[in-house]
């Protein structure tokens, strides 16, 4: 195992700041109205910011590999769920209603 | 370890006494003792409902009660019997008193999280009795959009109680996964270790990946119906089926959750009672592994006629196929074990004897199920009804019941009765397929899952299946007045009166409060017989 290491509190302090800036970031966009970008605007702040909360609050960035790769297998599974959603979604037979 | 263990009339049992003792022990065993007694008084709670729907369903019309009463009680047996017996069950009562003992560890590795992990239990248990019996659910133990959007009962607190729940799942797969890695004993390997230890983990590792993609649809569920956030409510563009998907994810890897255990202690008695080293040891390991690993991607079986496209159907009716490979090879292997070997028949034996019986038919009816085309007719017939009792009822509870008998000595150093524990073996599996069998052939017939009320023809059966409910009834409380009256009276257990060799068989019955008085040293495999 890696030796433990301590970040300096002025770190956190950045860190929650950025956190701030980007949900600002977040409204400001919304209320720009983009249509359909708006979707994956939101969406890319977002994974910032979860990074952002992973990386240095869950000190991702100072562990070791294992630890790294036992996180990344997390997202292989979020990729199945919305994979196998997907091969349905994407696939329906699609009726349109008259009514 | 102190001067305690030295004794041999001191043990975790007598070492501390007093109330706060066990709500603020940090003893695996304790706590499992604890999961021990909440989980049988859940369980006899959701038996009354099974009783009450068996005697509803006795005749047709309305026997006991009115339609919507019957769908509350429905909603009841089934949330409490899945979210707070089975899931928990193995897992939280034998995994945590044994999963330790087995690896020759004093205690599991976060002790105080085991403890929390109890606590949050209890809490959402708590919220969750109080809410079903205070209020009313109607919904099913699915939760199912878009009625549980719509339906005026407590949807929202009883969907928390279950993400409370679920929570103290994670921590306690999370507690099991750091067990097994860090504790084992010296010289143990990982292919050193007990197969029960091998299907808690592998349970452990769905609980931590699973569960909280049950957690996050709980509480999208909560987000839709407080805030109209729109993600599964067609007119806001939502998707309804999407909600069964993110549910399935979940709740087909929870079916593992249910039986792997259950699996690992078939592994273990079937190898002590017949005094054979298990058959295919790696096999059964991996096998339980590559269940875990495939159980993610057939949950598109519960949705064949929910509106999913044809095509998923076709690719998760393939997938499901392929559990039927892990679960055929840990069963050969089971077999293979008996084979030659010196088979007696104490009753937790008798238990996974019937477990392999009950198992083997409710394995083959989940094939016949997973088949698209036939399952489009089953689906939501009685025929499905039978098929998961027989793998949760026959499989699960079979081997809790097993696994029950055969640590009761090393639990409470005291023997029961085996004459009437063999009784209790022969009511509940007799009842049990006098109960569910008839419901194959009413599922065939036609008659639909979750009704209060069914056509005259299915009137025979039916009642067949009531009576049949009573013997396991009878069976119950035959098991619960057999281990009452053993903890009192009961002889004591010698430190290993099956003559097993796995490692918890080694210090004394009951096992002092750190286990072991000097830690032992693995040299042999598990089943060195
Ligand atoms: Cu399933």
């Amino acid at each position: 195992m890696s030796e433990h290491h301590v970040m300096p509190l002025k770190t956190y302090f950045k860190v929650a700041g950025g956190l701030v800036l980007l949900t600002i970031l977040t409204v400001v966009f919304h209320e720009m109205k983009m249509g359909a970008l708006a979707g994956p605007v939101a969406f890319l702040i977002a994974a910032v910011k979860a990074s952002l909360v992973l990386l240095y609050f869950m000190h991702l960035k100072y562990d070791n590999m294992t630890n790294r790769v036992i996180f990344g297998s997390g997202f292989f599974f979020l990729i199945l769920l919305f994979a196998f959603s997907y091969v349905d979604i994407w696939t329906r037979i699609k009726s349109f209603s008259t009514l | 370890m102190g001067t305690a263990s030295t004794n041999p009339n001191v043990n975790y049992l007598t070492e501390f006494s007093g109330i706060k003792s066990w709500l603020f022990s940090l003893d695996h065993k304790r706590i499992g003792l604890m999961y021990m007694i909440a989980i049988l008084f859940f369980f006899l709670v959701g038996g009354i409902m099974a009783m009450l729907i068996r005697l509803e369903l006795f005749s047709p019309g309305p026997t006991l009660f009115s339609a919507d009463t019957y769908n509350q009680v429905l909603t009841y047996h089934g949330a409490i019997m899945v979210f707070m017996v089975i899931v928990p069950g193995i897992p939280a009562i034998l995994g945590n008193f044994f999963l330790p003992l087995q690896i020759g560890a004093a205690d599991v590795a976060f002790p105080r999280l085991n403890l929390a992990s109890w606590y949050v239990f209890m809490f959402g248990a708590i919220l969750a009795f109080t809410t079903l019996f205070t209020t009313k659910i109607d919904t099913g133990w699915t939760f199912y959009t878009p009625y549980s959007i719509k339906t005026g009962t407590a949807v929202i607190t009883i969907v928390l109680a279950a993400f409370i729940m679920g929570m103290s799942s994670i921590l306690t797969g999370l507690n099991f996964i750091v067990t097994t890695h860090k504790l084992r004993a010296p010289g143990m390997s990982m292919f050193d270790m007990p197969l029960f230890v091998w299907s808690l983990y592998s349970t452990a590792i769905i609980q931590v990946i699973a569960t909280p993609v049950l957690g996050i649809t709980l509480l999208l569920l909560v987000a839709e119906r407080v805030l109209g956030i729109g993600i599964f409510d067609p007119k806001l563009g939502g998707d309804p089926v999407l909600f069964q998907h993110f549910f399935w994810f979940y709740s087909h890897p929870a079916v593992y959750i249910m039986i792997l255990p259950a699996m690992g202690i078939i592994s273990e008695l079937i190898s002590a009672f017949s005094r054979k080293t298990i058959f295919g040891y790696k096999a059964i390991a991996f096998s339980s592994l590559g269940i875990a690993a495939v159980s993610f991607i057939v949950w598109g079986h519960h949705m064949f006629v929910s509106g999913q496209s044809e095509i998923a159907g076709v690719i998760f009716s393939f997938i499901t196929m392929l559990v039927g490979v892990p679960t055929a090879i840990k069963m050969f292997n089971w077999l293979a074990t008996l084979y030659k070997g010196s088979v007696s028949f104490e009753s937790p034996m008798l238990y996974a004897l019937g477990f392999l019986f009950l198992f083997a038919i409710g394995g083959v009816t989940g094939i016949m199920l997973a088949t698209l085309g036939v399952d489009v007719h089953f689906h939501d017939t009685y025929f499905v009804v039978a098929h998961f009792h027989y793998v949760m009822v026959g499989g699960t509870l079979m081997a809790i019941m097993g696994g029950f008998y055969y640590w009761f000595p090393k639990m409470f150093g005291k023997m029961y009765n085996e004459g009437l524990a063999r009784l209790t073996f022969v009511l509940i599996f007799i009842g049990f397929n006098v109960t569910f069998f008839p419901q194959f052939i009413l599922g065939a017939m036609g008659m639909p899952r979750r009704y209060f009320d069914y056509i005259p023809a299915y009137e025979s059966l039916n009642k067949i299946s009531t009576i049949g409910s009573w013997m396991i009834a009878a069976g119950f409380f035959l098991a619960l007045y057999v281990i009452i009256r053993g903890i009192i009276s009961g002889p004591k257990a010698p430190a290993n009166p099956w003559g097993a060799k796995t490692l918890e068989w080694q210090t004394s019955s009951p096992p002092p409060h750190f286990n072991f008085d000097k830690k032992p040293t693995v040299t042999g495999g598990p089943y060195d017989y």
